[in-house]
């Protein structure tokens, strides 16, 4: 966001999107949500740190 | 006229004694008493033996005729054991018992988690050991009445409470109608519904969380381990988490959450108790396995503790001074580690040993215990029964995870009941060398038991007043320190010299335990002659040196005995 340099590339970014957005319909309106949560634990795990993903949290908590 | 039913309570396993109410027309004029503990559960009877234990006098009033009706508490933790050796009863609850260390998590018919709780071999008893409360209460029951001190009073149920200048008037409602009794200070241990709190219009702080569980005890001949089992979200009863336990006699305890909106009436009526039983059973494996219903109940979890145990001359002390969550085993074993504290705080403000500052402390230490607890309990009921949406969702996403993925497995360990440390108590000694150490328990820590032999603990030599462990291979404690002892003693201040690695007995020592191995040293922390722990009646301990002087000694009976 702030940092370009340790952005995802614009094409792996491409296939994050895409990937997400399917894989949001095959989960479906009733589990999409216990999907999307299961995925930021799995994400959070990889980062390693309650920091950076508090930062997230916020982030994506804005302009809602 | 209070009327109590003299109709022994029903039970598969345990024969109710009705026993005779006292009656105020069989006795003399009641002079004005020292301490009166209203409330004969777990918390009040070890006040009563605690206080016993340091030479005051009690009165012990229960509203019942019986102990209480089904087992309710069942776990008890090490930290209990320990303070239950100390009043005595810990033998008859090890025979009775059944110790464990294990619990598993189930999930879509996969064990997702199994907690291991330690059991160094230092300790002597198990990190849980399962007991019906109505054999604990026996056995401190027992205890109390072969306890001169205490005059235990059946079928006495207070119902006014007026503080007054310096002591408190009740009524006391029996059989024959009320009596007043005059106590110098009351104990509030009447337990969750506490009428003393509610008499006093005082308010707790923390949450209530939604959703009930029911608690069945059952009869059944299950071919499992003594170890905790824990169902989340079976098909029987979807979103919500059942747990069972082993008990003895053949019981098992059989806890299931209600699905949301369904009233506790409901929830216990026989058919509806049985489908849900036999559901449980069909999930296990067990279907058509026959049992027998022993009893059941209905709880909610909460979370509120009073934010002061002490209100004038009346102290509230276990569930009545605080309502806390089953998950974790917290309640029965808070409530002894409440009493323990609150037994010698108040024995030694009577005697005049410190002044009522003492009382405060115990106040202080004892609510910290609990916010702790309410913070970790929060944490466990959170998981064990979410609230609807986030947490909820939460729970869920874990429990899917946790099918194939270890890292989120820890969460299913809801943290259990332990010993809180005191580590900020003003009971604790400033000029010590408690930060030199680099390791055996800390200021305000439970001490470490260290096995000596067989059938032989250092916890079994502690106790009753303040302990000194004393670390020399020499034949003699110090003189200057023996002065300082002297000293304290004369004071009326009860301390115990442990003397710890010498093979002789030392001179100026009360016991002296050889540790030729050196292990006890070890577990202590302690590099070289001269170093020493005090021990607080609670066991606590208050202060540790590597080097004492009398100087140092002298200063932390000071701090610990404020005046």
């Amino acid at each position: 966001m702030t940092h370009p340099t340790h952005s995802i590339s614009i094409p792996d970014l491409e296939v994050v999107y895409d990937r997400l957005a399917t894989a949001i319909d095959e989960a479906g309106p009733e589990k999409a949500s216990l999907f999307l949560v299961k995925l930021a634990l799995l994400n959070a795990n990889a980062l390693r740190s309650a920091d950076v993903f508090q930062t997230h949290v916020e982030a994506a908590l804005r302009d809602l | 006229m209070h009327t109590p039913t003299t109709q022994a309570r029903p039970s598969i396993y345990y024969t109710y004694e009705v026993f005779k109410p006292w009656l105020a027309s069989a006795h003399p004029p009641q002079k004005r008493q020292q301490v009166v503990v209203v409330g004969a559960g777990p918390a009040g009877m070890v006040t009563a033996l605690e206080l016993a234990r340091h030479g005051v006098a009690s009165v012990v009033l229960s509203a019942e005729l019986q102990f209480s009706q089904g087992s309710r508490a069942i776990c008890f933790t090490r930290r209990s054991m320990e303070i239950l050796q100390q009043v005595g009863v810990a033998d008859r609850m090890t025979k009775g018992g059944l110790p464990w260390r294990f619990g598993n998590s189930f999930y879509r018919g996969q064990r997702v988690f199994r907690m291991e709780a330690p059991h160094d071999p230092d300790d002597r008893f198990f990190p849980i050991i399962n007991v019906q409360q109505q054999y604990m209460e026996e056995y401190l029951h027992d205890a109390c009445r072969a306890n001169p001190l205490i005059d235990f009073r059946w079928g006495n149920k207070v119902t006014q409470v007026q503080q007054k200048n310096g002591y408190v008037e009740l009524e006391v409602d029996t059989p024959e109608g009320p009596y007043t009794l005059e106590s110098q200070w009351v104990v509030a241990a009447d337990g969750g519904r506490s009428g003393i709190r509610t008499a006093m219009n005082l308010d707790m702080e923390g949450a209530s969380y939604e959703g009930f569980f029911v608690i069945a005890d059952i009869k059944i001949d299950l071919p499992f381990p003594t170890e905790r089992r824990a169902y989340f979200d079976p098909n029987w009863n979807p979103g919500n988490t059942i747990l069972m336990h082993r008990e003895p006699n053949g019981i098992w305890r059989v806890d299931y959450q209600l699905p949301k909106g369904e009233t506790p009436e409901d929830a216990l009526k026989p058919e509806s108790l049985k489908a849900r039983i036999d559901a449980q059973l069909a999930m296990i494996g067990h279907a058509g396995l026959p049992w027998e219903m022993d009893w059941s109940s209905v709880y909610s979890a909460r979370t509120l503790t009073l934010p002061d145990f002490v209100h004038g001359n009346v102290i509230f002390t276990g569930d009545a001074a605080h309502l806390l969550p089953i998950f974790g085993v917290r309640g029965a074993n808070t409530a002894f580690q409440d009493a323990q504290s609150l037994g010698w705080h108040l024995a030694f403000v009577i005697k005049g040993l410190a002044s009522e500052q003492l009382l405060a402390n115990h106040s202080a230490e004892r609510v910290g215990a609990a916010r702790e607890i309410i913070d970790e309990a929060g944490k466990s009921t959170r998981f064990m029964a979410p609230p609807a949406g986030g947490f909820e969702l939460l729970r869920n996403a874990v429990l899917s995870l946790s099918l194939t993925q270890d890292f989120v497995r820890p969460l299913y360990h809801w943290r259990t009941s332990r010993p809180h440390e005191y580590t900020h108590s003003q009971l604790n000694s400033l000029g010590d060398d408690n930060a030199l150490f680099k390791t055996g328990p800390a200021h305000g820590a439970p001490p470490q038991n260290v096995r000596l032999g067989a059938n032989d603990f250092l916890l079994d030599h502690l106790g009753g007043g303040f302990d000194l462990l004393y670390f020399t291979d020499e034949s003699t404690i110090p003189e200057t320190l023996q002065h300082t002892l002297t000293a304290v003693r004369a004071k009326g201040v009860p301390v115990k010299v442990i003397a710890v690695g010498s093979p002789q007995a030392v001179t100026g020592a009360d016991i002296t335990l050889a540790d030729a191995n050196g292990h006890l040293r070890e577990r202590y922390g302690v590099p070289a002659n001269g170093g020493a722990y005090l021990l607080r009646p609670d066991q606590h301990i208050c202060a540790r040196w590597l080097t004492l002087d009398a100087t140092r000694l002298q200063a932390a009976f000071h701090t610990a005995l404020p005046q």
